[in-house]
C-alpha cells in the first residue's frame, strides 16, 4: 500500500509473554488476571482472540472484556475461525490479549502464523498480552522431542520471544498439574485420559518445566545484557568473539543442526551464518533448509566446488569464522576436520530418542 | 517410547530404596512457594492454595503467619483456623498446615530454635506443609542476594532443605509490576537479577527432582536439559583456551563444566607437570576435575561422558604424528563414538592454516 503523506511513526506496542510448560498450567488465566487489571488501572483492554476449552475458571476471567469478534474463514467446505487482526487494529485499543502465540492460522487467512497477526498488532502501537508453552520454541525442538518424543509442529523463532519486552513463567508443579488433568479442568475425560497416558507423565512435566525455568531465566538475562553498556574486559586474555558458521547438506539432520546452530549462538552472543556447497545433489532439501534459516533470521551464502570440505574451509577463514558446525551425517566431515585444523568444528549430535 | 535403558538395581540398593520411599510416604508433603523479592506475592500464592484445597474438602489450618504481610492477606487469613504452636498443630492433627515465612526463629524456650526444624516436626507426624521464603532467605543464595543488593538478611535455611522438599514453584512477577507498587530501594535491574538467581535455583531443585525419579525407577537417559560440558585435557595441546572456551559456554548455559584427563604412566616429566598445571587451571575455573585410568583413553573418556549425560565434549588435535594406533586418529574415533553428544574440535596452539 502506498501513502501519499507519511505519517508520524507509531511507537511499536510492547509484547508481554506468559511462559507456561503444558496445557493446563494457566497461561491463559494468567493472561486475563493482567488483562483485568489494566482495564482496572485505566488501559483500554480488548480480547484479540481466546480459547475456552470449556475452563469454566478462566471463562470467569474475561467477565467485563470487550470480545473482538472472531473472523470466519471457508476452506474446502470446511469454516475455520481466526482471530480478526484487522477489526484488532481498526479497534485501537491499549492492549490487546492474544491467546496461543505458536497457533498456525487457517488456510486462507491473511497470515501464516498467529506471531505474525500480532506483530501486525504490535506494529499499529498496539500492546499485546500472550500465552506460549515452551516446547513451542524452534530452537528447542530437538530437546523436547528428546525429553518426551513428541515432534511439535506449532513453532516460533526465538528471535520472536527474544524480542518480546517480558517474558514471565507460569508455574505449577506437574503434581498440581497432574491433579487438574484429573479433575477435568484441563480436558475432557476421554481426552484426559490420552493425555495422561502419553504426554502427561511426571518426568515429562518434570523436564519441560526446568526447560521452561532455564528459557525464563535466559530472557531475564537477554534483557538486562541490552541495557547494560559494554563492560570492560576483565580476563587478561580478551576471547575473539564468536562466529559461527553452518555448513547446510542436503541431509535431513541438517534442520538439526540449524537449530542448535541459532541457539548456541544465541547464548554465546555471536553471529550465526550459513553456507551450503552447490552441487548436482537434493536441491529441494537444500532450499527447505535455506527457508528455515531464513525464519530463524541466519544469513545464508553458497559457494561453488568440486571440492566441498575445502570451499567450506577456505570460505571460514576468509570470513574470519571461530566455529564451523556441522552434521555427523554429512558427507566429508572427517575431511573438514583434517582440512580446518585451524578453526573449531562442532560436530553437532543427531540427538535420538 | 524412547529406549530407555534400564539398569537393574541392586539387592541391597532396592532394599534402601524401598526404606525411603516407605518413609517418605508416612511424612506428611512440603510443598514451598518460593519469591525472588519481598512483596512478589509468594504468601498470597500459599494462602490461595490453602482456599482452594479447602474447597476441595481438605482439612487446612494456618501455623504461622508472617507479621508484615498480614494486610495483604487479611482477606483470605479470616477462612482459617489458626494455631500458635508446634504442639498445638501436632495435637489437632490437620491434612494441611500452611507456614509462612520459613527462615524465622522461634522465641527462646520453643521446641525447636527455626521455625523450619519445625515443619521436619510436623511432616513427621504425617501432616502436609504448604510453606512459603524468598529467595535471600535461602543460606547458599545469601552471597548472590548480598552481591546484587548490598544486604544480607540475618535468618536463613539451608538449601538441603528446600531440596527436601516434594514440590517447589516459583512466583513470577515482572518488576516493573513490583516497583510500581513500591518495593523499597530495590531497582528494576536488581530485581530483574534476582529473579533470574531464583528461577534458575528452581531449575536447579527441578532437576535434583527428575534425577531422583529416574533414578527411583532405574531409567538411565540423558535428557540434556542442562548443558554439561566435558573438556578433554591433556599435557599438551590447546588445553587454556578449550577450559576458557568451556568455562564461557557453562556460564552463558548456566550449565556444568566437567574436565578429564587419562592418565597414562610414560610421561616425560615436562608434560606431567604441564598436565598438572592444566588440571589446577580447570579447577581455578570451577570445573569438576576427574582423572581416568585406562589402555585406551577414547573408550574411558567416552565411558565417563555417558555416565556424566554430557551433552558436549570438547577435544584437541595433536601436533605430533604418534606411532600409537589411538593417537593417530583419536579425535575422528571419539567423533564416532560419542553418538548423542556434540563434540567439538580446537585447533593445537600455535597450528597455521593448512
Amino acid at each position: 500500500m502506498e501513502q501519499e503523506t507519511p505519517r508520524p511513526a507509531t511507537p511499536r506496542g510492547k509484547l508481554k509473554v506468559f511462559l507456561g510448560y503444558a496445557a493446563g498450567v494457566g497461561k491463559t488465566y494468567q493472561m486475563l488476571v493482567e488483562a483485568r487489571a489494566l482495564k482496572k488501572e485505566g488501559r483500554d483492554v480488548v480480547i484479540g482472540y481466546f480459547e475456552p476449552h470449556g475452563r469454566k475458571e478462566t471463562i470467569a476471567q474475561t467477565e467485563g472484556l470487550e470480545f473482538i469478534p472472531r473472523r470466519a474463514y471457508e476452506y474446502r467446505g470446511g469454516s475455520f475461525e481466526e482471530m480478526d487482526t484487522d477489526a484488532v487494529i481498526a479497534r485501537r485499543p491499549d492492549v490487546a490479549a492474544v491467546d496461543e502465540f505458536a497457533h498456525t492460522n487457517a488456510p486462507g487467512a491473511e497470515r501464516l502464523k498467529r506471531w505474525q497477526d500480532v506483530m501486525a498488532i504490535l506494529d499499529a502501537g498496539i500492546d499485546v498480552l500472550t500465552s506460549l508453552n515452551v516446547q513451542h520454541i524452534e530452537s528447542l525442538n530437538d530437546q523436547v522431542w528428546h525429553v518426551t518424543g513428541i515432534r511439535v509442529r506449532e513453532t516460533v523463532p526465538d528471535w520472536v520471544v527474544g524480542d518480546a519486552d517480558e517474558v514471565v513463567m507460569v508455574d505449577v508443579t506437574p503434581r498440581a498439574l497432574l491433579h487438574r488433568l484429573e479433575r477435568g479442568v484441563v480436558y475432557a475425560p476421554e481426552k484426559a485420559a490420552s493425555a495422561l497416558e502419553n504426554f502427561f507423565t511426571e518426568s515429562n512435566l518434570t523436564a519441560l518445566r526446568e526447560l521452561a525455568l532455564r528459557q525464563t531465566a535466559h530472557q531475564i538475562e537477554e534483557r538486562r545484557e541490552d541495557l547494560r553498556l559494554p563492560q570492560p574486559v576483565k580476563s587478561t586474555q580478551p576471547l575473539r568473539p564468536e562466529r559461527i558458521l553452518i555448513w547446510l547438506t542436503a541431509h535431513p539432520s541438517t534442520a538439526m543442526l540449524i537449530r542448535r546452530g541459532r541457539r548456541v549462538a544465541d547464548y554465546l552472543n555471536s553471529s550465526c551464518t550459513a553456507v551450503y556447497v552447490k552441487s548436482a545433489g537434493d536441491q529441494a532439501a537444500i532450499d527447505r533448509h535455506l527457508s528455515f534459516c531464513r525464519n530463524l533470521k541466519i544469513e545464508s551464502a553458497s559457494i561453488e566446488s568440486n571440492d566441498p570440505a575445502k570451499a567450506v574451509a577456505n570460505y571460514a577463514r576468509e570470513n574470519g569464522i571461530t566455529q564451523i558446525y556441522v552434521t555427523r551425517n554429512a558427507p566429508d566431515v572427517q575431511k573438514l576436520v583434517q582440512l580446518a585444523k585451524d578453526i573449531q568444528v562442532t560436530i553437532v549430535a543427531e540427538r535420538k530418542r | 517410547m524412547p529406549a530407555k535403558e534400564y539398569c537393574r538395581p541392586d539387592p541391597e540398593e532396592l532394599l534402601r530404596r524401598i526404606q525411603t520411599q516407605e518413609a517418605t510416604e508416612a511424612r506428611g508433603r512440603l510443598k514451598i512457594f518460593l519469591g525472588y523479592a519481598p512483596r512478589v506475592g509468594k504468601s498470597l500464592r500459599m494462602f490461595d492454595e490453602g482456599r482452594r484445597r479447602k474447597t476441595r474438602g481438605q482439612d487446612v489450618v494456618v501455623g504461622a503467619i508472617q507479621e508484615k504481610s498480614v494486610g495483604d492477606v487479611e482477606h483470605l487469613l479470616g477462612e482459617f483456623e489458626i494455631l500458635s504452636s508446634v504442639e498445638a498443630i501436632l495435637a489437632r492433627h490437620p491434612e494441611v498446615c500452611l507456614i509462612d515465612e520459613l527462615a524465622k526463629e522461634n522465641p527462646p524456650g520453643s521446641r525447636n530454635p527455626h521455625r523450619y526444624q519445625d515443619v521436619e516436626d510436623i511432616r513427621a507426624a504425617g501432616i502436609n506443609v504448604v510453606a512459603a521464603i524468598n529467595l535471600q532467605h535461602i543460606c547458599e543464595q545469601q552471597d548472590a542476594v548480598e552481591r546484587i543488593t548490598g544486604r544480607r538478611a540475618i535468618h536463613a535455611v539451608p538449601q538441603t532443605f528446600i531440596q527436601s522438599a516434594d514440590e517447589i514453584v516459583i512466583v513470577d512477577v515482572p518488576p516493573e509490576q513490583l516497583t510500581q507498587h513500591g518495593t523499597g530501594t530495590l531497582t528494576p535491574a536488581q530485581l530483574s537479577e534476582l529473579r533470574e538467581v531464583a528461577l534458575l535455583l528452581a531449575a536447579q531443585v527441578v532437576e535434583h527432582q527428575l534425577q531422583v525419579y529416574m533414578d527411583a525407577h532405574g531409567i538411565m537417559q540423558s535428557w540434556g536439559t542442562q548443558e554439561r560440558i566435558l573438556v578433554c585435557v591433556t599435557s599438551r595441546g590447546s588445553a587454556r583456551e578449550m577450559l576458557n572456551s568451556g568455562a564461557r559456554s557453562a556460564k552463558r548455559f548456566h550449565g556444568h563444566l566437567l574436565t578429564v584427563t587419562v592418565k597414562t604412566h610414560d610421561l616425560e616429566r615436562k608434560d606431567e607437570e604441564e598436565l598438572q598445571e592444566n588440571l589446577d587451571y580447570a579447577r581455578q575455573l570451577g570445573a569438576e576435575v576427574h582423572v581416568l585410568e585406562g589402555t585406551d583413553p577414547i573408550t574411558e573418556i567416552i565411558r565417563f561422558a555417558r555416565e556424566q549425560r554430557i551433552t558436549q565434549v570438547f577435544i584437541g588435535h595433536t601436533q605430533r604424528k604418534s606411532w600409537k594406533f589411538w593417537e593417530q586418529n583419536h579425535v575422528d574415533r571419539l567423533i564416532q563414538a560419542a553418538e548423542g553428544m556434540d563434540v567439538r574440535i580446537f585447533p593445537h596452539a600455535g597450528v597455521q592454516p593448512a
